[in-house]
């Protein structure tokens, strides 16, 4: 899926800003936060709103020329509660299926089966009406997957959800993506999710690509990240670090990531020294006491805090 | 290992062309209507009416003494007349719900996330309060012209009214295309089908209302534009070859019904959305 400076127009608002991103194979984690333009650009994809500029394709189809083909290909699960009113689930599911193109029969067989794999096999006679929260994010997830679709679209799927239910929803998704051969885009601004179940990550910020990649490429190599807690003039000893070419970012009250990046530790000799000890002459030098530096793994919310360049 | 894998599975089955979903929609939206008692209580009682006049016109056909009864081709126009309250109970039971409850529970956004566009979802949900309009004008009235010539053994009532035919269509469909897309616009506007319901009869009873307070003033027809239901019946006067009971031209009520009828289009079009845009 490519996306080539789309910019989208709400009113006097742009949600989104020229965005040109690459989404391959595989899951993929729409990231950022609320009001970030990740939903903008799923409607934007489904058809439901229309670029003020840009082009954009979708399984190798254009979305402006042939957005039926493209939408028979996708399955897509909105991030508001949503069902056909008065219908049980398993002739919701079905009814989706139809639309979609499936003989009734067909769909029917289909609707038993992914209410079962969405383990809403049980309930599959209510009307959707009386589901609870956790059983509505199934039922959109179940209508999205009737149709066998090559893309889906999940936004916010664990929105609502109890843990052991969201733990649950992330499996299937998990699941999907790497065991059932269906591309997914899974659209959150919870990063445990992104990482959990995603193998790259487009990260979006006010309307605009903060980010893409790999999570692992982009997370970087292990060792790099410290988490650092120090006594003395704090906002002075930052400005040293950033001057010596590491980036600083609160992770809690007293305790603050530090990134290395290449090059920041190397000495005015050109010889690389150790991180730690690069860290430590630095507090020394600018007498700085050193209450607790530790290497840190660094996760997708590093990555995050990076590419929206949050202080 | 199990015996039969029930996990997700791919699916191999063939799919129908993008462009048929608008059957679905219809046939879904016709079978939960059918599936309710008490819409089957209104229709056996908007048949009724049809049954009165296959005994009238039974009686005419096969007692000379009773040729008072018999029908003319006014009868028919008469009947379509007749099953106005019938039209009129059904637009809001049927049509209310059709997009305002969608709307209600985000179901455009399911729906238009499928391969079909929003002129098939408005078709779709078009065609279930069309069917049920036809239902109760078109087939009962076409059917008594049958049971005439059947009861009276001879063609020479239909000979001499051909043209009932065409014009019980043509009427039947031109009430069928003004009540469905005015109903389904208002229903687009709300969340609620009581409501649109409300909505609806009140446009339809202050349209009349104020026709009828121009008239006590003017002393004239020439204002009966004004009124929507009058508008019709101007038409199908008109269509049944009879004299107009307005002084309205008909080309006026005519023009009338076409633009509450593009309007209504002009609406479903703003409405009919997978995103609500707030600006």
């Amino acid at each position: 899926m490519h996306l080539d400076g789309v910019t989208v127009i709400y009113g006097a608002n742009r949600a989104l800003k020229d965005v040109t991103a690459r989404f391959n194979a595989g899951a993929v984690g729409l990231l950022g936060p609320n009001g970030a333009g990740k939903s903008t650009l799923l409607k934007a994809l489904l058809g439901f709103v229309k670029p003020a500029d840009g082009r954009m394709t979708v399984l190798g189809l254009d979305v402006a020329h042939r957005p039926l083909e493209i939408r028979s290909r996708i399955g897509y699960m909105p991030e508001s509660d949503a069902h056909i009113p008065g219908m049980n689930a398993v002739s919701f599911v079905a009814y989706c299926g139809q639309l979609a193109g499936l003989p009734a029969v067909d769909a029917m067989q289909r609707a038993h089966e992914v209410l079962y794999y969405v383990g809403l096999d049980e309930a599959r006679y209510r009307n959707v009406e009386t589901y609870s929260t956790g059983m509505k994010q199934r039922i959109k997830l179940a209508q999205a997957l009737v149709h066998d679709p090559d893309l889906l679209f999940l936004d916010e799927p664990t929105n609502g959800m109890d843990p052991k239910g969201r733990d649950e929803m992330l499996e299937l998704i998990r699941d999907l993506g790497h065991n059932k051969n269906v591309n997914l885009i899974l659209s959150s601004h919870l990063l445990p999710d992104v990482e959990y179940t995603c193998d790259d990550v487009v990260v979006m910020d006010k309307g605009q690509v903060a980010a893409q990649g790999p999570i692992e490429q982009l997370k970087g190599p292990a060792g790099r990240v410290f988490e650092l807690r120090i006594k003395g003039d704090l906002p002075a000893f930052i400005d040293v670090l950033r001057a010596a070419g590491m980036e600083c970012n609160w992770t809690d009250e007293d305790v603050m990531r530090v990134f290395v990046p290449d090059g920041a530790s190397r000495g005015t000799n050109g010889q690389t020294a150790n991180d730690q000890a690069v860290l430590f002459g630095l507090a020394a030098q600018h007498g700085v006491q050193v209450r607790h530096l530790r290497p840190s793994i660094p996760t997708l919310e590093d990555v995050f805090a990076k590419a929206l360049g949050e202080k | 290992m199990p015996i039969h894998d029930q996990s997700y599975r791919r699916y191999r089955g063939g799919k129908a062309m993008p462009g048929q979903a608008w059957t679905v929609i219809a046939r879904a939206g016709i079978m939960n209507m059918i599936r309710k008692r008490v819409f089957l209580g209104l229709l056996l009682m908007a048949w009724l009416p049809f049954l009165i006049r296959a005994v009238q016109i039974y009686f005419a056909a096969n007692y000379p003494q009773l040729a008072l009864i018999a029908p003319t081709a006014e009868t028919f126009r008469q009947i379509l007349e007749q099953q106005d309250f019938f039209v009129f109970v059904m637009t809001i039971y049927v049509g209310a719900g059709l997009i305002a409850n969608d709307r209600r529970a985000n179901a455009l956004q399911i729906y238009l996330s499928k391969p079909l566009m929003r002129t098939e979802y408005i078709f779709g949900k078009a065609a279930i309060l069309f069917a049920f309009i036809l239902f109760v004008t078109l087939v009962p009235d076409i059917l008594l012209l049958f049971l005439q010539v059947l009861f009276a053994g001879s063609f020479a009532f239909l000979s001499k009214n051909l043209f009932l035919f065409p014009a019980i269509t043509v009427a039947a469909v031109l009430q069928a295309i003004l009540c469905t897309f005015t109903m389904l616009a208002l229903s687009s506007l709300s969340k609620s089908a009581r409501y649109v319901a409300i909505l609806y009869a009140g446009i339809l009873f202050f349209s009349a209302a104020i026709y009828g307070a121009m008239l006590a003033i003017t002393g004239s027809t020439r204002l009966s534009w004004l009124s929507l239901g009058a508008n019709l019946t101007q038409v199908v006067d008109v269509i049944f070859r009879l004299k107009p009971r307005y002084a309205t031209p008909w080309p006026v009520s005519m023009i009338v019904i076409l633009g509450l009828v593009a309007l209504s289009i002009s609406i479903l079009e703003r409405r009919v959305r997978g995103v609500e845009v707030v600006t």
